[in-house]
């Protein structure tokens, strides 16, 4: 049955946002509008943004007067989301929760137990990363509900509407879960995943109208590029033809790098913090925070103005003396150029690489963020590596080198509102076509940054329902079990693992797959484990197929367990063969089945903390 | 003791009310019951106060609550304080760039301002019969009666509208404007 509202969330890492579409309006005036979230932005004053941080607050009995935090929906709420909990999380670090989505997909930790704030003292009551973005989403479900009035009209409820959720293209299976597990937590029960660089082509499309069909053409491969306040994400997306009409297919998907416009701001504040330090100021934690806002606020005057050179930055004094504790300085061109265009979007040639992620205890450092910051040489490495075949690498256009020539860029994210950062990523991109002899980029102009994934999950939702066009994906990795080698135990040396592919890159939506040919014997009654790895580069692995030796191409996500219950038959072995599934809202299933078929048997994450290997 | 007048009228008032509903007319109730508390004016959720209805308070916590306000976004309190006498004009002016910009946001946001005569300075306008010498000020020549013709020297300010946000709880926290700030180490 068809909701009234088709409603597109973007649940970003450091802001989440709302849009909405009513099948019910009549068909002139049916347009995707973006909504205000009511947020608590003061104490005692609750303001609509459209735009809602992604940060959370665990306020104690020392925070706020009592009833400042009452909100239309809740008057005394343990925890409250939004601009409030941002602005006072920056001056009490202790009880906020931030960047909840990276610590999603971080396997390292065990993402369902209570860790968030990380580091915060005993008395601090505590989230799992999996409760905190489910508290994001219940903001939104409450304060849409007491906007339509849903105790008096259930059916406008969000909880009865369709829900497109976005998820990094780059999010593996157990993150996509756990978001899942966060919706449903929310209560929103009628949810489907979509990708974040999908979601912001959809809203290309939608703001181009029909004409988007004369922008693109058979054989072009567009590259989605989507750097954000806390992550970097490519895809790519290729245009061919079917029955006459134009289909877009997503072909690729990079690896989850944690980089974004908050490293970029945090690099410029320390820059200004060593000039001020070299001129004999102190500039102390708290201080710093004021630079990192103010560098940004200047940043983005120097974007929007080419022609000045410099802006000034200024720290009020603190306490009484605020003219005579000022301390002044400025923020150059030149430094925007050097640690934004140089240090994050470097000119790289096409062949070079991240430097590799170093594994420093993560106890100290907290979420794994992206060793080398250069954006392009992330982007080098993601195009490089479309070279090792798959079912769609005939249609993916490629250099002599078999690196991947995209024919059009589609920028999405915060940092990206900079003209000169686009302008510097087409520049490398450009060097690089040049060398394998394509012309250069078409640009596809993307308005609105800051609601585009927003926009574009909710104009997806219309497209299910068969008013506008989709973009094929399926299985954005490989996926396989692992299966331990059964040669003889050596002591100390972990037994080498081979790699059975159980969904090949690209497996469509609504189908199903047998991995035949391989039982496996479980003991009824008894949890039984399966290691489970994926892949993002190795595509023209086919279901059934072992794979030894391979290096860094495929990772180990949190193993698979399942318990045969079956009456009776304790602790007897049965053969079971393995299926699995990708479901039309957007998860994966892996199933254990009796040979005779009879009994089936749903395999689950088993997400608890993991040894880092 | 109520007047003679007026208790003819409520005795009447409450004859009919009685007999017809059963009850007390709500205004008449705290006057002649005793014991009948008035019943609470419901504290209004609206934020939006147009200027000439607001309800005719002595207190001053609205005025309290303005300060603070720009206060918290632009430290004007802060700056009003300190002695500036003993700095340069150029680390005043880079303080007081930050403050403008702060207090101009928040007056933007809690009041809406308009120019009492909304043309260009130092260009002729007219002042109508019926003026309010509160909202125009006439100087120079005054001589004569209006229609009146002058230069525009100031184009005045006048409230629209007042958006302050709701007061915190009664008590000690109407009166303070800036929160001390304590760093625990």
């Amino acid at each position: 049955m068809d909701t009234r509202f088709i409603v597109g969330i973007d649940l970003g890492t450091t802001n989440s946002a709302l849009a909405q579409f009513d099948a019910a309006a009549p068909e002139e005036e049916a347009r995707i509008t973006v909504e205000a979230v009511p947020q608590l932005t003061n104490p005692n004053e609750v303001e609509e943004r459209t735009l809602l941080p992604s940060f959370l607050y665990v306020p104690g009995e020392m925070d706020f007067p009592k009833g400042a935090l009452a909100l239309p929906w809740e008057r005394e709420p343990q925890v409250f989301a939004g601009e409030l909990a941002r602005k006072r999380g920056a001056e009490n670090p202790s009880r906020l929760v931030a960047s909840a989505k990276s610590w999603l997909s971080y396997a390292a930790v065990d993402r369902a137990s209570a860790i968030l704030p990380w580091g915060a003292p005993e008395e601090v009551r505590k989230l799992s990363p999996v409760e905190a973005s489910a508290e994001y989403l219940r903001h939104l479900r409450q304060s849409w509900d007491a906007r339509v009035n849903a105790k008096k009209n259930p059916e406008l409820s969000l909880g009865a509407q369709q829900v497109m959720l976005t998820v990094p293209a780059s999010f593996d299976e157990e993150a996509r879960e756990l978001t899942l597990r966060a919706a449903q937590s929310a209560g929103l029960n009628n949810v489907t995943l979509l990708e974040e660089p999908q979601a912001a082509f959809y809203a290309w499309i939608d703001a181009q109208g029909e004409a988007w069909r004369k922008r693109v053409k058979v054989g072009d491969l567009i590259l989605v590029c989507d750097v954000g306040g806390g992550t970097t994400d490519f895809s790519l997306i290729t245009v061919s033809e079917e029955e006459g009409a134009l289909t877009l297919k997503r072909v690729a998907v990079g690896e989850h790098i944690l980089l974004g416009g908050d490293n970029m701001d945090l690099a410029l504040a320390r820059l200004l913090q060593q000039r001020l330090e070299e001129e004999g100021h102190r500039v102390d934690t708290w201080q710093l925070q004021g630079l990192w806002h103010q560098c940004r606020l200047a940043k983005e005057k120097l974007f929007a103005d080419p022609k000045s050179q410099k802006q000034p930055v200024t720290l009020l004094g603190k306490g009484s003396k605020l003219v005579g504790g000022t301390i002044k300085t400025e923020l150059r061109r030149e430094d925007l150029e050097r640690v934004l265009a140089d240090g994050f979007f470097p000119a790289v040639g096409r062949d070079e690489t991240p430097a590799r992620q170093r594994r420093i205890g993560f106890q100290e450092l907290g979420l794994p963020y992206a060793a080398d910051p250069a954006v392009t040489k992330h982007l080098a490495r993601f195009l490089a590596q479309q070279a090792s075949g798959g079912a769609e690498s005939d249609q993916i256009r490629r250099g002599p080198s078999g690196f991947a020539c995209p024919t059009h860029v589609l920028f999405n994210g915060g940092v990206m509102k900079a003209g000169v950062l686009r302008e510097r990523v087409v520049e490398v991109i450009n060097n690089w076509l040049q060398a394998e002899g394509f012309e250069p980029l078409g640009v596809l102009d993307a308005p609105d940054l800051d609601h585009a994934v927003a926009r574009g999950a909710a104009y997806y939702g219309r497209a299910k329902r068969g008013r506008g066009v989709r973009i094929r994906s399926g299985a954005p990795r490989t996926y396989y079990i692992g299966i331990e080698s059964a040669m003889p135990a050596v002591p100390g040396l972990p037994a080498p693992l081979k790699a059975l592919c159980v969904v090949p890159f690209g497996m469509e939506e609504g189908t199903e797959a047998a991995v035949k040919g391989r039982e496996f014997g479980l003991v009824v009654g008894e949890p039984a484990e399966f290691r489970f790895l994926s892949s993002t580069v190795r595509k023209a692995d086919e279901v059934g197929s072992l794979v030894e030796d391979w290096g860094e191409e495929i990772e180990e996500l949190s193993p698979l367990e399942v318990t045969l219950n079956l009456e009776g038959k304790e602790d007897t072995v049965l053969p079971v063969r393995l299926e699995t599934r990708v479901t039309e809202v957007g998860t994966l299933e892996v199933w254990c089945v009796s040979r005779d078929g009879a009994q089936r048997w749903k395999l689950e994450f088993n997400i608890r903390e993991q040894e880092e290997s | 003791m109520i007047g003679f007048g007026k208790r003819i009228s409520y005795a009447t008032r409450c004859f009919f009310s009685v007999l017809s509903r059963g009850e007390v007319p709500e205004d008449i109730a705290p006057e002649v019951v005793k014991g009948a508390a008035p019943t609470p004016e419901p504290e209004p959720e609206v934020k939006t106060l147009p200027a000439e209805t607001r309800p005719a308070e002595e207190s001053p916590d609205r005025a309290v609550q303005l300060l603070a306000l720009l206060q918290r976004e632009g430290r004007l309190v802060d700056f009003f304080s300190e002695e500036i006498a003993p700095y340069q004009d150029a680390q005043i002016g880079a303080a007081v760039r930050e403050l403008h910009a702060g207090c101009r946001k928040a007056l933007a946001q809690y009041v809406t301002l308009e120019p009492v005569i909304d043309g260009e300075e130092d260009r002729p306008v007219t002042v109508e019969e019926g003026f309010d010498p509160a909202a125009v000020k006439l100087v120079g020549n005054v001589t004569g009666r209006p229609p009146l013709r002058g230069l525009l020297r100031h184009r005045g300010w006048r409230v629209a509208e007042v958006n302050l946000p709701s007061l915190p709880p009664e008590g000690a926290g109407r009166k303070v404007v800036a929160p001390a700030e304590v760093e625990i180490q």
